[in-house]
Order: C-alpha cells, then structure tokens, then sequence
C-alpha cells in the first residue's frame, strides 16, 4: 500500500451511510471512522457490524494474472482480450455491487453478445417467474410500517437473515395507522422448521417439508368459498380448522402481507410455491388490502434485476448472443451454461460460483478462461485468470443500491480505498473491449 | 454518482457524452431549402433554410461567403422541430415492473439490434430504455415526459433517463395522494403546501405536478374501493377531491412552473365518468390546468351498464373550446395489444377484475400507488371501437389545435410508435371512414365521429405534435425553428400515406446532430434532463422533516437527488416569479 493511501488515523462520523450486507439496505447508520478502519457501527444488526467492523483494506495487487501481480492496465488488457474473443461469454454475479457498476456490466455483455445473468437466478429467479404468471400486488416497505395489522413470513427466518426487517420495518414500528406497532400486528410464521423466528411470532406453522403449494392452494380455495378435504392435515401437518382461522384473520385484516423467503422459491415447486402466495395474496384484494413481496438477500440484487430489466427488457438469464436480447431461465442462466459447458469465457462480479455452483458447473469454471472483480478472494477469484482487487461499495465507493421493495438509496461510503471500484475497471474494460470490436470491424 | 472521491476515473464517467459531443455540436449546419412547417412562428409551408450552430437555431449568416460544415439537401421534402410528447411512461418503477412482468410482450415484437455505435432492446409495449430512446428518435421525437413518478422512485426514473438515449426528458411528479398535501389541504395551510411542493419538485429534480385520481387512490391504499365524486371525503384525512383539485392547481401557479397542474381526473374509464370530468373542469374556476389523457373521462352511460355507454365528447370539447384556461391531451386508443400502468391503483384491479388478466399493484409509502395489467383493445369490442372513436373526436372537436396534444398516454391506449398512424387518421377522413366501416355498427349510434369531415393540415400536425405540447409544458426553446430554439429537427418525405411519412423520417436532428437518416440511428448520444427551477421557503423544512422521519423508511437525508444523478446533463427551467 502506498504511503499516501494511509490516512491520519482522525475519527470522522459518517451519518445516514447505508448497509448493503442483505436486502434491507438500511440508510441509517452512523459510522466512526478511524483511518481505514470503522470502529463503531450505530444501529447496525450483528450482520450489519459484522460488515462494517470487519472491513479492512487487504494487502493485494490491484489485479493478478494467471495468480500473478500486474497492473490495472495489464489486467484491463487481458480482460478484455479474453471477453472480445470468447464465442460465448457469460457475464454473472452484479448483486453486490452498485447499479453504476451494473449497468456497465450489462453494457459490455451487449457489446461482446454474452448471456447476462445475477444471482436472482439462484435464489428468487423463481419468484420472478412466477410474477409474470400472475403479477404481484406489492408495496414498499413503508406501507407494511404504516398498515399492516397483519404480517406472515413463508419460507424464512429474518431473525437470523434480516435481523432489522421486524424493528425497522414489519413488526416493531409505529406506524401512521398502527400506532401501537408490534401490539397492533399479528404475526405469523410459517416454515418447516422451528427457527429462531419463531419465538416471535404469535401463530407458527411447521409444516411438512415440500407441502408450501399444497398449503397456499388449500388456503385460496378456503378465501374462495371451495370446500377443503380434512384430510390436508396428514398431506401438509397443518389442521383444516387452523387454515379457517388464518384465512378469517387473512379475510379481516386491515392490510396483511406475506414475506416469503428462499424455503418457498427454492424448494420443490419453485415458481409455482411463488405463484400460489402471489395467488392468494391477489385473490384476498376482493376483501381488503393483501400483498406479498419475496425477501431479498444481497444487498443490491433488486437493483441488478432492475438495471438487467431495463436495459434488456428482460430482469435475469438474458442472452444478448444473436445481438438483441432474449430470455430463457434454464438456458440462459449461468448454472446452466456452466454445468452444461456451453460457456468458453467468464467475467464473474461480486460472486463466488466456484464456491457455490454444483460440481459440473464448478469443473467446467475451472476450464475457461474467466475474470472476476471481488473485494476479496474468494474460490473464484482464486481460479481467475484475471482478479481485479477492487473496492467495496458502500463503505469505499458511492453509488445507488434498491432496497427490497425497489427503493433506490444512495451511498456514503466512509473512507476512500486505493483500490478502483468495480465501475472504474468495468468502464475501463468497456472502452478497451469497443476499440478491439471496432478493430476487428475495420480490418 | 454521489460524492465522487479520490480515485481518478479511467475514462470518462458513463455514458457522459458531453465531451464527446462538443466536437459535434460546435460546427455549422444548414438544413437547406426545406419546406418548412413552424406555427410558433406563423410559418406554414414556406420553402426556406434553416441554420444550427452549436446546437441552437440561429439566423441565416449574412455574410455570403459563410460555408457551413455540413448541408442537408431538403428539397421537397418537409421540415419540423422535433417532436414533442407531453404525457408518456417511459421510466421508473412501473415501467420497469411492466417490462419484468411481461416477457410474452417482447417475444413477438421486433427486437432493437446492437450495432457497433448503438445498444440492443426489446420493443413491445414498454420498450427498453435504449430502444425507448431510439425508437423515440426514429420517429422524429427528440423530447418526452413521463408523466407519473413517485417522489420516492426519482432516482430510479433519472438512473434509467441515463440510460435513454438521444431524447431530452423529463418527468411529472405525484403529489395527488400525498399525505403531507393532503395533511396541508385540511389544516388550510397554503402557504406550507406551496413550499412542501416547491422543495418536493427540487428534492426529485421533477418538472411538474401530477395529480392522479385525487384522493382516490389513498381510498383504495386504506382498504376502500375508491372515491367516486369531486365532494366524497378521504377517510383519515378530511378532504375531498374537489379541495386537492384546486389547492394544487392553486399552488402550481403559485409557483409560477412552466407547466401548470397535469391532472388525470377521478372514475378513469368508467361509464358515465363525463360528469366528473366536467365537474373538475368547473372546479377549476378560471385557473389554469392541463387535463391528461382526456379521451379516458369522456364516457357516458352507468356503472354496470354497457348498453348505456356512449361518447359525451361533445359537452366536454364544448367546454374546452369555451374556457381558455384548459388544455388537453388526448390518449388515444390503438387496437392491438399494449400495457395498462398507471399511477391509479384502484383502476389496476378495476382492470384486473374486467379482464381477468394478470395484474401488479405497487404502492409507495406516503406518496402513491400504481396498477399495471396487459390488456388487449380489439376492434371488434364495441367498448373498445368507442374508445378509439372517442380520442378521434377530441382530436377533430377541439377548435383550437394549441389546446390539444398528441398521445396515446403510452402505453396505455397504445405505444408512442403508433402516432403516425393517428396522423394518418386525423390527416385522411377516407381512410378513417374506412377503419370506421370495421368497428361493430353500434359505435357509429354511441359518436358522432362519423359526421366529422375535417381534415388536419401538416401545419395542425406540427402545432398538436410539437408546437403545441412544447407551449403547454412552458418550453421556450422546444417545439419550434425559431432562433434561439434547441436545434432539435425532423424532416420528412412527403407521401400521400400518411403513416409511411411521419413513421420513416428523411432526417433527425438532435441538437444540430444527425442521429437519424432513413431510419437508421447514425450517432448515438444523449439528451439532457429538464426539470423545473423551484424555489421555496425553507423555513417549512423543519416540519417536513419532522413528518419524514416519523412515517417513511429511508433517510431524510438520502432522500434528494443530487445533480450526479443527472448524467447527461440537465436544463433547470426557470419558473415564472423567480
């Protein structure tokens, strides 16, 4: 690290600076900084201080190729050779960066004809299917703070995932028209296991593990007037007399949402688990106000779906291989074109899918040459043949982040980082990647 | 990019073409021999040149030995300013939730290809950003609002203007279901509102006020159906519609913004809605205000009753033509498949419920709600063809063609792409006779659209497609060729067809700029963001706050935004008083 990049060790207090460990994205810490380092988190969550505590500027070459050091210039280089060669490249990650940095990334994915996909397609890329089943009726998150008498959480565990949703927004505060917060609100869990968050809840319904569809649909039909077999009790765990009672509390609300996590989108039944809660959530419209919101993770994986939806039309797995964009989950998305070895070229940003993806789809990484721009090393960047070491948002670098409900928030990030930030290499890579398209034009 | 430190970017920020375009913009340009069209000017068919330097119309150079740096031959063919759309969705978080709900929309439409100077997209009803802006451009389009943004979501609306190319823009902010609006309304506290609305606009760096289903959609948002008369009370909150209606409308003057309140009335697309149409036209009492797709509010009949429904364009364009203070734009309805979205949640689920189609509701805390369904208009539907022949006869009863703009109120009666076949219809009675020959026999007893013989001149065309909308929205330098106008030009081919005309354009010019020729997009760059220059008493700040921090779930702080958001640069424009 250069001498200049190490700063007086004076304390600074950097207020209404925004968290963007998870999807709450809460704008109002207030940060105490102390040379390249946060010594005090106000208001975070033990996620949030976690995050902000534990940030430290590493010992790392800006950019590494083939594991060894090189220049952000050399690394540029390299990067974009491999991006403009590639027959079919994939760009993949974009949930923990900023929406300028998003935004660039889908622009060279247009430029070089690579699928485009975030990680939605590994946690609510369901979700987003099933909304263009059925729609969503859908609100931000003050609305729920303001309204919601009643409050069911589906397929989660906030306690532990999105410690702050209940004080910040859901249960605990006082609201326009729910002045007493958490006494004024019933809550409602509804998971396959007991977790943490069900201490909190006033009803908690362990049901049997892959019933979610056959619970939702029983319920619709019980809003709808349809009579309901007794026997969905053996079938889901959950008594026909307990489905009465939540759907009169659903029917007589003043305002109910239902939060559903991963345990809905991403177990058996996927975008049709979703369907059915988006279902019934809409169908509760004809007797009060109802609405049901997936709760995201990454803290701007919201904003990647909607930087992806409004430069391609399209919110995830798009390929812009023919030179326009198409969309196809499962064709297009980046668990696939690995694990199925279509892909001959990688940029990977602000992801780890060697950590994580399944073993072909890790084996067939492993093969291709691939960049990848983290803060940290990961399994990924360490198969990189080009790390970029850049900057973390939001505590080194400014920009936009959307909040769950789509919220765009800005960023005060709390000191400066000599590494570039994730938008600063991709532009950098963008312009290198056009002159060597229009070279391969004039020649 | 908020508070850019230390690190020196690589190249220049994204997307910020303004180095890149000085070059462009500095040299000379001489659109020659053109017949020109120019009602802000009083200049109807005159064969003369026009001049662009660094980006602006400026006087023919009197020296003769002047050679410009580039001449476009015009001969024969029809010069205009660029055109002007007042009232669009093009940005923001309805119509991005349309373009992620909707995928069966872009399949069968014809994509956007990239090329090596241009971005891909999708087309369909809601077209992505970049081949919003291209397809804009296309059309010989070079400025457009969208009309309904929640104050919440600015930032969304200008990071997605960003990424629009070519057009300038802008965007109406919704203030009709704003709690602390209507908190102000009921404490009779004029003063407080005025300020609360000239800080709001500045905070989301807006261009107007927008009010939508005033009252109602807070109704729905509270668990009601909605309100359905000027006079119902908003439950919690002791106002009624009426009471919004002119306060706002008041406050805009006030204020003195170029563009005065851009109302879209209570009872959209019900049966019988005229009268409530009319009764905001009345509460109005002399003030100024513009009432949006207007062809919307002007039905007939009874709740429940189909066979009642009807046009009553008449009454209503009677009294436009009798009361100066009004203007209007249409949103006409095209057949075909498009998108419903709309800043008024209660007329989401109405259209959820009639059509049985899939549908998103999305309210924003404080502020506004919004309904999104897909929706088919076929010219089979009786509703439907009404609907069609009611925006025609707006367009054709409506005396003044300075008080009547375009639109389709895209995408809702149909996208922007389908203005030159209005043209076509507005310009042609043969043809419109024609279409009319189609729709079921009955539309022909509920209009009057069959007796209507007149015929818009290029000229008429020229004031309700730029000239007009650009004098309503209070833009001096848009909508015409006069000196000092932004250098913003369509020339087109004349054609008997009028369709074949107005959808292919010779030429467009963006700021001096060729971007267009025959179609196709030679140059990209991109337009400035318009807002309006507010000023307001700060004093009121304290108690906003207040509010603020008591009710919503961001920060107050990070609530504005800031210049950076404006990438392309923007145009404060100035209000009238300040």
């Amino acid at each position: 690290m250069s001498d200049a990049a190490v700063m007086e060790s004076e304390t600074r207090i950097v207020k209404d600076a925004t968290c963007t460990f998870c999807g709450c994205v809460c704008d109002d810490m207030e940060l105490t900084v102390e040379g390249h380092t946060i010594t005090k988190a106000k208001n975070a969550c033990v996620l949030g201080k976690a995050w902000f505590l534990n940030h430290h500027i590493e010992e790392h070459a800006v950019a590494t190729i083939d594991g060894k050091p090189a220049t952000l210039e050399e690394g540029v280089e390299r990067a974009a050779q491999i991006l403009a060669n590639a027959r079919y490249p994939i760009v993949y990650g974009l949930s923990d960066t900023t929406c300028e940095a998003q935004r660039v990334a889908v622009s060279i994915a247009d430029r070089v004809g690579a699928c485009v996909d975030t990680t939605t397609s590994v946690c609510h890329g369901p979700s987003g299917m099933a909304f263009q089943g059925v729609g969503e009726v859908t609100c931000t998150l003050g609305e729920v703070k303001n309204r919601a008498d009643l409050v069911i959480f589906w397929g989660g565990n906030p306690a532990e995932s999105h410690p702050r949703h209940w004080t910040r927004y859901s249960l605990m505060p006082k609201g326009l028209f729910v002045p007493n917060g958490r006494k004024g609100r019933t809550a409602v869990l509804v998971d396959v296991r007991k977790s943490k968050s069900a201490a909190a809840a006033d009803i908690f319904w362990q049901i049997k593990p892959r019933k979610d569809f056959e619970v939702l649909w029983a319920l619709r039909a019980l809003v709808k007037g349809v009579e309901v077999d007794p026997a969905i009790e053996q079938e889901t765990g959950i008594s026909l007399a307990q489905m009465q009672d939540l759907v009169q509390r659903m029917k007589s609300c003043k305002f109910g949402i239902i939060f559903f996590g991963m345990g809905l989108s991403m177990t058996r039944g996927k975008h049709m688990n979703v369907e059915a809660a988006l279902s019934l959530a809409r169908d509760l419209n004809d007797y009060t106000r109802f609405y049901a919101k997936p709760v995201r993770g990454h803290g701007n994986v919201t904003g990647a779906d909607n930087v992806v939806a409004w430069q391609t039309g399209y919110p995830f797995g798009v390929s812009l291989g023919r030179g326009y964009p198409r969309f196809n989950p499962g064709e297009f998305t980046t668990s696939d074109t690995l694990a199925r070895g279509e892909a001959d070229a990688a940029m990977i940003i602000a992801s780890d899918p060697a950590g994580n993806f399944s073993q072909p789809a890790r084996e067939h990484l492993k093969k291709i040459p691939y960049i990848a721009l983290d803060p940290h090393e990961s399994e990924t960047t360490r198969g990189a043949t080009v790390h970029f070491c850049t900057a973390t948002y939001g505590i080194n670098t400014p920009g936009t982040v959307y909040r769950m409900d789509d919220v765009p928030i800005p960023l005060r990030p709390a000191f400066d980082s000599p590494f570039p930030s994730d938008e600063t290499v991709l532009r950098a890579i963008e312009k290198r990647v056009r002159e060597l398209l229009q070279e391969r034009i004039t020649n | 990019m908020v508070g850019r430190r230390g690190e020196a970017p690589l190249v220049p920020p994204y997307g910020n073409s303004d180095s890149r375009n000085k070059a462009r913009l500095m040299s000379l340009v001489k659109i020659a021999n053109g017949t020109v069209y120019d009602p802000t000017n009083n200049i109807d068919g005159v064969v003369q040149d026009i001049w662009i330097q660094d980006g602006k119309i400026v006087a023919p150079p009197t020296a003769t030995d002047v050679r410009p740096d580039r001449t476009l031959d015009a001969t024969g063919l029809v010069v205009m300013a660029g055109g002007v759309d007042m009232h669009a969705h093009i940005a923001g978080p309805k119509v991005n939730l349309a373009r992620k709900m909707r995928p069966e929309d872009k399949r069968l439409a014809p994509p956007v290809r990239r090329t090596p100077n241009t971005r891909s997209g999708t087309t369909g009803s809601v077209p992505s950003t970049f081949a919003t802006g291209y397809l804009y451009a296309g059309m010989g389009y070079t400025t457009v609002f969208d009309a309904a943004i929640p104050p919440l979501a600015a930032r969304h609306a200008h990071e997605e203007f960003g990424d629009t190319p070519i057009i300038d823009k802008g965007f109406f902010l919704l203030f009709g279901n704003n709690h602390y609006v209507l908190n102000q309304i009921a404490a009779k506290e004029p003063e407080r509102l005025k300020a609360f609305v000239g800080w709001m606009l500045q905070a989301a760096k807006s261009y107007a006020v927008k009010v939508v289903n005033p009252g109602g959609i807070e109704v729905w948002k509270h668990g009601g159906d909605n309100v359905h008369n000027l006079d119902e009370s908003v439950e919690h909150f002791n106002v009624t519609p009426r009471q919004i209606i002119t306060s706002l409308t008041q406050t805009a003057m006030d204020l003195g913004l170029p563009h005065p309140v851009h109302i879209h009335c209570n009872n959209l697309g019900l049966p019988g809605n005229w009268n409530t149409t009319l009764a905001t036209m009345q509460a109005l009492e002399g003030r100024r205000a513009h009432l949006t797709h207007i062809q919307f509010h002007s039905y007939g009949g009874g709740l429940g009753e189909q066979s009642q429904f009807c046009s009553e364009t008449t009454k209503l364009a009677d009294y436009v033509n009798s009361h100066p203070n009004l203007t209007v734009d249409v949103g006409q309805v095209l057949f075909g498949e498009t998108t419903s979205m709309t800043g008024d949640g209660p007329l989401g689920y109405y259209l959820h419920k009639v059509t049985g189609r899939k549908w998103t509701n999305a309210d924003t805390e404080m502020e506004a709600g919004c309904g999104i369904v897909p929706i088919t208009y076929r010219e089979k539907s009786f509703v439907h063809a009404l609907q069609w022949a009611i925006g025609l006869e707006w367009y054709l009863l409506v005396n003044d063609p300075w008080r009547i703009a375009m639109s389709t109120d895209h995408p809702n009666g149909g996208s922007f792409l389908a203005y030159p076949e209005i043209i076509q219809l507005l310009m042609d009675r043969t043809y419109r006779q024609e279409v009319l020959k189609r729709v079921p026999p009955r539309v022909l007893e509920c209009s009057v659209l069959k007796d209507l013989d007149r015929e818009y001149s290029l000229y008429e065309i020229a004031i309700i497609t730029r000239a007009a909308p650009a004098r309503m929205l209070g833009l001096k330098h848009k909508g015409h060729l006069g000196i000092g106008a932004d250098g913003d030009v369509a020339i087109y081919t004349p054609n008997a067809n009028k369709l074949d005309m107005f959808a292919l354009p010779r030429f467009v010019l963006k700021g001096g700029v060729v971007i267009v020729e025959q179609g196709e997009i030679r140059e990209e760059l991109f337009g400035r963001t318009l807002h309006a220059a507010t000023s307001y008493d700060e004093g009121v700040l304290p108690d906003i706050q207040k509010w603020f921090e008591e009710y919503y779930t961001i920060q107050f702080n990070n609530y504005p935004v800031d210049e950076h958001y404006m990438t392309h640069g923007s145009t404060a424009v100035a209000c009238s008083g300040s």
